[in-house]
């Protein structure tokens, strides 16, 4: 198993989109390494033969009547927000492109 | 935008390169509400107005799948002769990005709802190609972001961005080719009729206006060039939203220049994704792959899986329209179209509107006449959609049916039109309202034709002595006094019924 | 006449019916004895007073009127700072939400509401339900009502300590983990987590939305039934939402409050117990499963192997659905935003910025961890794996209640340990969650009561789990323990608890 030193958790804090002071990211990455060494037992319990679970309680096909219902008022929407201009989300620049 | 990059005449370039293409087809479904929420789903509505927790990505708001945008994505798939799954999920693709309001995407990702399937498309010569499908799945859409500041009002140099989420959760289907090989020199042409084709299906589908200007149809081109067929795939490039089917020809044309070039020049095609720029016809260099590509896929706990049942599946199969290409040519032999005629029919996105419009009575030479004559002229004069224009196919049939049975003629005809386009009410009201029918009793006519002869002994005379040439002139004239309302032939038999 | 606030919900209900109280006269008592003692238990984030008092006047009018109302009508309530509450500050436990108002309503809290029930006011909890002491809001501890000096158990130690506190007589709590029941435990007090969907998720700010689950916190366990009653049943805002119609788990609660378990089989698992378990906790969990055993229950041993491997899978599907249910909050759209201190003001450092300042601790650190196990190339060996266990788990559950009709525990490994002692070390945290954990991994429900106290004088939780959808179970079982527990003490636990100094 792998271990995890600080450029990984620089990496992982990078890919969240968390600022970690430089002490944040030593401290962390001695306490996951730590934790990762005890959860990476899961890799061994269970073989090929067995299923993955995501759900608890097995259900399918719960689907909706494509019927309009009741939306926010815009007012309320944007109250919210941290900075609104125009009736929309003020956000400051974007640099990343669409995906 | 300067383009700097080095090209190789096309010809060129795809006679020692082979192009091989990916498309990606991301079509938005016409369902009532979003994908995963109850908020209406339309277009051109007050920013921020249609949502809900669940579309603003709100703390605590959960999704639930929209039944119809399933059905809508089963319709696509079994069109495009695709499996439909027995069983498959929806999974997060986690990125950060303001205009996906959780900061990740529901979509499908290892379990597609429709898969291995194919389309046949028919090139601009009639040669059909077989285009593989290697998926359609189901995703939302994001929100939309408005750059404000800076010179262009693109992302770089904006100084803020403005965003609205009432797009954020419309349902998508994204359809996904396999490799496209064997294109030879065809490869602009097999991109754009493969969209166009597309549009048509969502189109008799009836899943998706599936208006390109809109942004309802958008398209990803991915392109590799090899030295041969024989060789693996090269490293390729995916041009991002190419919204028109000429900008899709351009870019494809662009990026078989362009990476030739490349290779020529020794160097090797990075992969990264471009935009198409309509200005100049040329791509630039987007965002290169790299690790924040790692989208951490995982199955969406807030969902339960879907599994389709089987006798569903196989009534909606039972309802699905005729396929577009197999449709287009019994169409064609009804309505006796000449191959061009159809492909401009078809072209203009007219195929249903002429359908209606026959339906309605008119004949076909008529119907396409109207559509692909008048009425095209004032949709691209207003800059709409033939379908946006306020006159019905059933209007379209009235209107040929004053004219045939003589009511009307044709230019009284355009005037008509006229008047139901500025509102005025059925064809059959402007003509009584604006009093256009023709003149039909005689009456009337000959006291004007009597009237303009004696105005004009001279000319009287010569058509009176078998000289025919001015006649013409006395038809004008009559014409002219009875504003248009007399029918031409009805008053040359007169004149001559009167001078004989 | 007794104080309003020392009675349980059931009684508060029939004397409020009988009209001997008005819900002003009850809403006012809470909200006077939370002024009192919550600024040493600080179990309150936010009280809601004004809105409070006038749902409890729309009560008393509607009654006065004559209208038939809910059971609970004028009763009051806390609700866990994590369920969102329209008009009032919601912020999850976190800076990055505060002073946030939500523009709607959670499923279970419209369903208060229209129950006729005030919510006084807002719990305090570790920040995102992510601990197990509350030590993690971001708006200081909660004190445990018991010792003042040590911790009221996690993530729901707010809405724990209110009901033990006689602060509220009934709390919403959510479990994902064991957050309703170890607070329950180390309170004296009585929690359920019910079978996952018995109850909505909407409008529960998510941790992890495989495993939350929302439940009563309470006093008694025919309360906790009166509650879920209230706020469970199919809700089709979430789609994980059980359709099928509950039976009535007051019915049960009453039914099993006569004490005979004749015919029923209790399963002790082994993994549950010995090694890492106190000692009084051990004392205090064999005294009770002699009292079931005295009343006709037939005692068998099970074994779940597989739960061994339980809080490992915890660990590695909690952080990851965590990290991305918790992408939301970027300070785009609501909540704190943070700028950077140097460089360009662009979104993606505004939000990196805006996390890094408004995250804790144990946020970041769980948010980490499930970024590197979701992260391409260690999925399979770490969330697909987890997976898997999860799978083994519900296969050792199933053979379990082959041979038992519910399975007990003591419900945390230990009493109420003292602030600081494992807030440095979260390996020992999550050591708390051993026994509690395996049923959220399966969706089974588990309900939590006083055994008594351990010989440190401090309560003990006694854990009762069920199959899937069988949550009656749980309160006609518990309401035996409980009844047979209070016969031989004489009066309820809590009333063992040092008086807290009242403020004037």
């Amino acid at each position: 198993m792998s271990t995890i030193n600080s450029d990984e958790v620089a990496r992982l804090a990078a890919l969240a989109r968390i600022d970690l002071a430089p002490d944040e990211i030593t401290r962390l990455a001695g306490e996951l390494d730590v934790i990762v060494q005890a959860v990476a037992t899961v890799s061994e319990v269970a073989g090929d033969d067995v299923p993955a679970t995501s759900h608890p309680i097995p259900l399918t096909n719960v689907l909706r009547d494509d019927v309009v219902g009741r939306t926010l008022p815009v007012d309320e929407v944007l109250a919210q927000a941290p900075a609104a201009e125009e009736g929309m989300f003020l956000v400051p620049q974007i640099l990343g492109e669409e995906q | 935008m300067s383009v700097t990059d080095e090209l190789v005449d096309y010809d060129d370039a795809i006679a020692r390169y082979d192009a091989v293409l990916g498309i990606e087809v991301h079509v938005e479904l016409g369902t009532a509400t979003k994908m995963f929420d109850d908020a209406p789903a339309s277009f051109g509505e007050v920013p921020n107005t249609s949502v809900t927790p669940v579309s603003l990505g709100l703390p605590g708001a959960l999704p639930v799948v929209n039944g119809t945008a399933v059905e809508y994505a089963i319709r696509i798939g079994l069109a495009l002769n695709c499996q439909i799954a027995e069983t498959c999920r929806f999974a997060r693709k986690n990125y950060f990005y303001p205009d996906v309001p959780k900061n990740f995407q529901t979509s499908q990702y290892d379990e597609p709802i429709a898969f291995d399937g194919h389309l046949d498309i028919e090139l601009d010569d009639g040669e059909v190609f077989r285009v593989e499908i290697e998926r359609a799945h189901m995703e939302e859409d994001a929100g939309k972001n408005t750059h404000v500041g800076g010179a262009t009002g693109r992302i770089h140099g904006a100084e803020y961005s403005l965003v609205d989420y009432n797009r954020a959760g419309i349902p998508l289907v994204e359809i996904v080719t396999r490799p496209i090989t064997g294109v030879g020199t065809r490869g602009p042409e097999i991109a754009r009729v493969y969209v166009q084709t597309l549009r048509d299906i969502f189109r008799s589908l009836g899943v998706s206006e599936a208006r390109m200007e809109r942004g309802n149809v958008r398209a990803d081109v991915n392109l590799s060039l090899r030295t041969s067929p024989d060789v693996p795939l090269g490293t390729r490039t995916e041009t991002k939203n190419v919204n028109s089917f000429r900008s899709i020809e351009r870019s494809v044309r662009y990026e078989v220049s362009r990476q030739a070039a490349v290779l020529d020049g020794g160097g090797s095609v990075l992969q990264e994704t471009r935009h198409f720029h309509e200005d100049t016809g040329s791509t630039s260099s987007g965002r290169v792959k790299s690790d924040a590509d790692d989208y951490r896929y995982f199955p969406e706990p807030d969902l339960v899986p879907l599994a389709p049942p089987r006798e569903w599946i196989e009534e909606i199969r039972a309802s699905l329209p005729e396929a577009p290409v197999a449709r287009r040519r019994r169409l064609r032999e009804e309505w006796g179209y000449a191959d061009a005629e159809m492909r401009d029919v078809v072209n203009a996105g007219a195929v249903e509107i002429i359908e209606t419009t026959i339906a309605a009575g008119a004949s076909p030479a008529a119907a396409r006449k109207w559509w692909m004559g008048e009425l095209a002229r004032t949709a691209k004069t207003e800059g709409v959609a033939l379908e946006e224009l306020p006159v019905t196919p059933e209007q379209i049939g009235q209107l040929q049916a004053l004219v045939e049975s003589g009511r009307i003629n044709d230019k009284l005809a355009r005037q008509v039109l006229e008047g139901v386009l500025a509102g005025e009410g059925s064809p059959e009201d402007v003509v009584t309202a604006r009093g256009l029918e023709v003149v039909s009793d005689d009456g009337p006519l000959l006291a004007v034709i009597d009237e303009t002869l004696a105005a004009q002994p001279d000319i009287a005379d010569k058509i009176r002595s078998g000289n025919l040439g001015p006649i013409g002139a006395v038809i004008g004239a009559v014409m002219k006094a009875t504003r248009g309302q007399a029918d031409a032939g009805r008053v040359r038999e007169l004149i001559m019924e009167r001078l004989g | 006449m007794s104080d309003l606030t020392r009675v349980t919900a059931a009684e508060l209900a029939t004397r409020l019916a009988a009209g001997e109280v008005s819900s002003v006269e009850v809403t006012q008592a809470h909200l006077d004895r939370i002024g009192a003692v919550d600024g040493a238990v600080h179990a309150f984030l936010h009280t809601n007073t004004d809105e409070a008092l006038a749902a409890a006047v729309a009560v008393d009018t509607a009654r006065a009127a004559g209208e038939d109302l809910p059971a609970l009508a004028g009763v009051p309530i806390a609700v866990k700072d994590v369920v969102v509450t329209k008009g009032q500050v919601t912020t999850a436990g976190s800076k990055i939400l505060e002073g946030w108002v939500p523009p709607y309503d959670a499923t279970l809290v419209e369903r208060l509401r229209a129950a006729g029930m005030p919510i006084l006011g807002k719990t305090n909890m570790d920040e995102f339900a992510m601990g197990s002491s509350t030590e993690h809001s971001a708006y200081g501890p909660t004190r445990n009502p018991w010792d003042l000096g040590r911790i009221p158990g996690g993530s729901g130690g707010g809405s724990a300590a209110a009901v033990a506190a006689f602060e509220a007589p009934l709390a919403i709590g959510t479990d994902t983990g064991g957050s309703i029941r170890q607070p329950a435990a180390v309170t004296g007090t009585v929690g359920v987590k019910p079978t996952y969907g018995s109850v909505s998720r909407y409008g529960l700010i998510a941790l992890a939305s495989s495993l939350d689950q929302a439940g009563p916190c309470t006093r008694t366990v025919l309360d906790s039934a009166l509650l879920h009653d209230v706020i469970g049943g199919h809700d089709p805002r979430d789609s994980t939402s059980l359709s099928e119609r509950a039976p009535s788990y007051t019915e049960a609660a009453r039914a099993g409050a006569t004490g005979d378990l004749t015919g029923l089989k209790v399963g002790v698992v082994t993994e549950l117990g010995g090694e890492g378990y106190q000692p009084g906790v051990r004392a205090s969990f064999e005294a009770s499963l002699e009292l079931l055993t005295n009343a006709g229950a037939e005692i068998v041993e099970v074994s779940c192997p597989s739960f061994t491997a339980a809080l490992a899978a915890y660990y590695l599907i909690l952080p990851s659905e965590a990290s991305s249910n918790l992408a939301k909050f970027d300070g785009m759209r609501f909540g704190l935003r943070v700028e950077p201190t140097e460089g360009p003001v662009t979104a993606e450092r505004v939000m990196a910025a805006t996390r890094g300042a408004g995250f804790g601790d144990e946020v970041k650190r769980r948010i980490i961890l499930g970024t590197y196990a979701l992260s391409a190339g260690y999925y399979d060996a770490y969330y697909g794996s987890a997976q898997k266990v999860r799978t083994l788990i519900q296969r050792d559950f199933d053979a379990a209640f082959a041979q038992a009709d519910v399975l007990v525990s003591p419900t945390a490994p230990t009493t109420a340990f003292k602030f600081g002692d494992k807030v440095d070390d979260p390996m020992a945290m999550y050591l708390n969650d051993v026994a509690t954990i395996p049923a959220n991994l399966a969706g089974v429900p588990g309900l939590s009561l006083p055994s008594g106290l351990s010989d440190d004088g401090l309560p003990v939780g006694f854990q009762i789990l069920a199959p899937a959808r069988a949550d009656e179970r749980l309160y006609r079982v518990g309401a035996a323990l409980e009844s047979l527990l209070l016969a031989q003490w004489g009066a309820p636990l809590l009333s063992r608890a040092p008086e807290l100094e009242v403020n004037a």
